[in-house]
């Protein structure tokens, strides 16, 4: 794409794209050690990764600000306007993200005291495929690929599939014993915290759709039907 | 230098149907009614010159009825030519000519038999600069449009109160009409002549820049006003500004070096511009 002719208006764009893959990159570190801090138990890597949220919670006022500051003062239209509203609500979404990274290590924590846990093979698939979709949304969002987009969003099936088989497993397990229904309910929570980082990857990966085309591919079901004026 | 009027090939054109354009689509509110507007103005491969230098390139251009439809584009691209064609005003300016067809209400304004003057009384403008008649008052100058076609109207102080009614200009001079119409502030005489343009009763009011000289509570008044109108009126704009563009219209053309690059709804064309050349223009990315 040309360059703005007003160059400190480039500038302001290229800073704020470098603020978010910044806070992407953060986000996807926390999912990481979250996930390896319930895989190998560690308590220390949850304590870290819960304190990491400071830092995504200061970019995301810090992002917000500015997006604030660039539509009062530029009023941009067309691919600017897609792309700073598009970036109001990413922040948004990897902010979220990171507080459910944060969910995950306050239930490692609650599970520490427990006896070393049987492994949970869904729940290690859903947590690659969560953190390729965030992976790959950003990537998108860099690149400005459509296609990438689309195949973060179907990948989001097979992360709920994975959701339901864990769910499954964990009511078997708390049936089958009593004592069980406090680990079960942790487990099942880390889960469903995974199962939502898969939806907010796909709300991201929406969000690169709409600003790369144009096109809004969410809620096809309820949109409106074309063909007439709205003023 | 040759006129219009002795250069265009005045025989009698045949009239057939207008091309149909789809009003371009917006998405409906819930219980919006899907009435599409109709088109009360086309051009078709409308191209002028000034002597050899071509400045429209062949502009085929629906303008939908009771709607505002804004031209944008740089300095140069043909927008204040292009609307000074669609009431005839083009051709009063020594060495300018045209070619193609534009229809009012389905009917050719260049078809030989149509007068000039009466065509522009239903196709009226408002220029860049507010021009009200210096020595006239306000309530003449609102009248002026008459006086000049040498009509008076039944009842002109009811037509003088109507139109500066609908120009928002009403409560502020309606205990001074007989001030001098020069006055008045910047916006209020652009008002004035906004005024002036509709106590003819046009059917389409073409505005030619009306804000560039107003200040920005004017010109908010001003687009307010258009805001109005163009629930009663077929109003084209031409504007530098495209926030105004943005702000006041429902649909958009795009001119580029005298050619038209893109139209659609004014909604579509600010958030996903079609063309490239569209989406470099309005962020500011040209040249």
């Amino acid at each position: 794409m040309a360059m703005h002719t007003d160059r400190e208006f480039e500038n302001e764009l290229a800073k704020l794209r470098e603020k978010i893959l910044l806070m992407g990159a953060k986000v996807e570190t926390m999912v990481a050690t979250s996930v390896r801090a319930f895989n190998e138990q560690n308590n220390d890597l949850a304590h870290r990764t819960i304190e990491f949220d400071h830092d995504i919670n200061r970019l995301e006022v810090e992002i917000d600000g500015f997006c604030l500051s660039i539509l009062a003062r530029r009023q941009p239209v067309a691919s600017d306007l897609r792309f700073i509203t598009t970036s109001l609500k990413l922040v948004t979404d990897l902010e979220r993200i990171g507080d459910l990274a944060v969910n995950i290590s306050e239930r490692v924590l609650d599970l520490s005291s427990d006896p070393p846990r049987r492994s949970w093979p869904d729940i290690l698939k859903m947590a690659e495929t969560v953190q390729s979709m965030v992976r790959d949304a950003l990537d998108a969002f860099v690149a400005g690929d459509s296609a990438k987009a689309q195949w973060v969003i179907e990948r989001d099936r097979s992360v709920d599939a994975n959701y339901s088989q864990v769910f499954h497993e964990v009511l078997l397990l708390m049936m089958d014993d009593r004592s069980a229904v406090q680990r079960g309910m942790g487990v099942q929570s880390i889960a469903k915290y995974l199962e939502r980082i898969g939806d907010h990857a796909t709300n991201l990966a929406e969000m690169v759709v709409f600003l790369t085309n144009g096109t809004d591919i969410r809620h096809p079901e309820s949109q409106a039907i074309e063909g007439t004026e709205t003023h | 230098m040759l006129t219009l009027l002795e250069t265009t090939t005045m025989e009698e054109r045949p009239m057939t149907q207008p091309p149909t354009f789809a009003a371009p689509t917006a998405r409906a509110e819930p219980t919006a009614a899907p009435v599409a507007p109709s088109v009360k103005m086309q051009t078709e491969a409308l191209c002028a010159w000034f002597g050899k230098n071509k400045v429209l390139q062949g502009i085929s251009l629906p303008i939908l009825e009771k709607r505002v439809t804004a031209l944008i584009g740089p300095s140069g691209c043909g927008k204040s030519t292009f609307i000074r064609c669609l009431n005839r005003l083009h051709e009063v300016i020594p060495g300018a000519k045209m070619d193609g067809r534009v229809l009012l209400d389905n009917e050719d304004v260049y078809v030989r038999g149509m007068d000039p003057v009466g065509l522009r009384r239903r196709v009226g403008m408002v220029f860049q600069r507010p021009n009200p008649f210096p020595t006239l008052s306000i309530r003449d100058n609102v009248l002026a449009g008459w006086k000049l076609a040498g009509l008076r109207p039944k009842d002109p102080d009811t037509l003088v109160e109507k139109a500066l009614n609908q120009a928002a200009l009403w409560n502020e001079v309606k205990d001074s009409l007989n001030r001098n119409g020069a006055s008045l502030s910047g916006g209020q005489q652009q008002r004035l002549c906004i005024a002036r343009a509709l106590a003819l009763e046009p059917e389409v009011l073409l505005m030619d820049e009306p804000c560039s000289a107003l200040d920005p509570i004017a010109t908010a008044k001003v687009e307010e006003l258009i805001h109005e109108l163009g629930q009663k009126y077929t109003i084209v704009i031409v504007t530098h500004s495209m926030q105004q563009a943005a702000r006041v219209s429902h649909h958009t053309a795009f001119l580029y070096m005298g050619d038209l690059v893109e139209y659609n709804a004014t909604d579509a064309l600010f958030t996903r511009p079609a063309d490239r050349r569209t989406e470099d223009y309005i962020t500011g990315r040209f040249g």
